[in-house]
């Protein structure tokens, strides 16, 4: 478990267009800096937005993420939605789904 | 200089970035209460703009979190998102390190501050700007509450923490106009964005524009989490705003709840009277 490093890791993308150039030229290569699992690095690397939200990455962190990613908005919120059908609900933080 | 205006108001994305989206009439009476709100800060001739915001790690990471923090930089940069999403372009944004750097020394005097000289801005500080000084002409200095990494700041410091600011404005011979910007309820970032909580919001609103201290900083977060949502957590930006206008009351001149846009959307204002 090391949310803290994924979100590390998603943060410094998020604002250092040098870093996400790097990111883009070796995705492998700037993720193995990072304390990270093999299935949050592959998260992050996919995008596997879903997976990332139930992770428990902060949600601010992961809308900048997927707007980066090209994630247009409904599609956003539909990955987010998918990713716990399919893993269940959201693991940590302050970003869980709530019952309307 | 007194402090020469006090405001609020809302900085969700999606007021630029799916504007069309919106309820055209709703959008419309936002955006006029945010041209209202430009022509009043501009009539009281600030020398700076304070923005106190509720950055989205744009700067400040859980590895460094401060509760609270100022820019000392001559000029600023944002946003930090994909312009193509946000729809505001990338732009250096004046400040004013020398005036900065006085405020930042007479707040410390209450509350501790960190300061940074170097500070990237998001969507919580560029919507505001892009309605409120679209000539990007007027020096800004930002200011943070760490309102998304628990622990978060206590309501009561963001209070103390405005009327730091309130001491420090008065003290520079300069003219500051002060900002609040964060969002009532909301759940932002979630599948449960567009979710509202109306009846929490007008609540707050009531406590705010009557400037009732105790009534605004006896929220808990828990409350805050279960009633106004993560998003909720930011009525920390109107509480400074109201303890830097202490003694006196507000006004709020928009609330239009409009989902696509993710939150309540408010404008409001604190009349200026003589700190006590």
């Amino acid at each position: 478990m090391s949310l803290y490093y994924l979100q590390k890791a998603l943060y410094q993308l998020n604002r250092d267009p040098a870093l996400r150039r790097r990111f883009e030229e070796d995705a492998v290569a700037v993720l193995a800096s990072y304390e990270l699992t093999g299935e949050e690095r592959e998260a992050i690397r996919k995008p596997d937005v879903g997976l990332l939200y139930v992770l428990g990455v902060n949600g601010q962190i992961l809308m900048h993420y997927a707007a980066y990613r090209g994630f247009e908005w409904n599609a956003y919120l539909e990955a987010m939605r998918e990713g716990v059908l399919r893993h269940g609900p959201v693991r940590a933080g302050i970003y869980a789904l709530v019952e309307e | 200089m007194p402090l020469v205006f006090a405001g609020v108001c809302s900085h969700a994305p999606g007021v630029t970035a799916r504007a069309e989206r919106a309820d055209p009439a709703q959008r419309d009476r936002f955006l006029a209460a945010m041209e209202r709100l430009r022509i009043a800060i501009e009539a009281a001739r600030p020398d700076a703009l304070v923005v106190v915001a509720a950055e989205h790690f744009a700067n400040f990471f859980m590895n460094n979190m401060p509760a609270f923090a100022i820019g000392m930089a001559e000029h600023y940069e944002g946003p930090i998102e994909d312009e193509k999403w946000l729809r505001i372009e990338r732009r250096r944004v004046p400040g004013n390190r020398a005036l900065s750097e006085r405020l930042i020394a007479r707040v410390m005097h209450e509350v501790d501050v960190a300061y940074a000289e170097e500070w990237l801005f998001d969507h919580g500080i560029m919507v505001p700007l892009h309605f409120l000084t679209p000539r990007y002409d007027l020096p800004v200095i930002p200011a943070n509450i760490n309102c998304q990494g628990p622990p978060l700041t206590p309501l009561h410091r963001a209070y103390a923490f405005g009327r730091a600011l309130r001491h420090a404005c008065d003290e520079v011979p300069e003219r500051i106009a002060l900002i609040g910007t964060g969002g009532i309820s909301h759940w932002p970032a979630t599948p449960n964005s567009g979710k509202i909580n109306q009846a929490w919001d007008r609540e707050f609103l009531d406590r705010w524009t009557a400037n009732r201290r105790d009534a605004l900083v006896s929220y808990t977060d828990a409350e805050t989490y279960r009633d106004g949502g993560q998003g909720g957590f930011e009525i920390r930006t109107f509480i400074a705003v109201a303890g830097a206008c202490e003694g006196s009351t507000g006004e709020i001149w928009c609330y239009e709840p409009i989902p696509i846009f993710a939150v309540g959307c408010t404008v409001g204002v604190m009349r200026v009277v003589a700190s006590r």
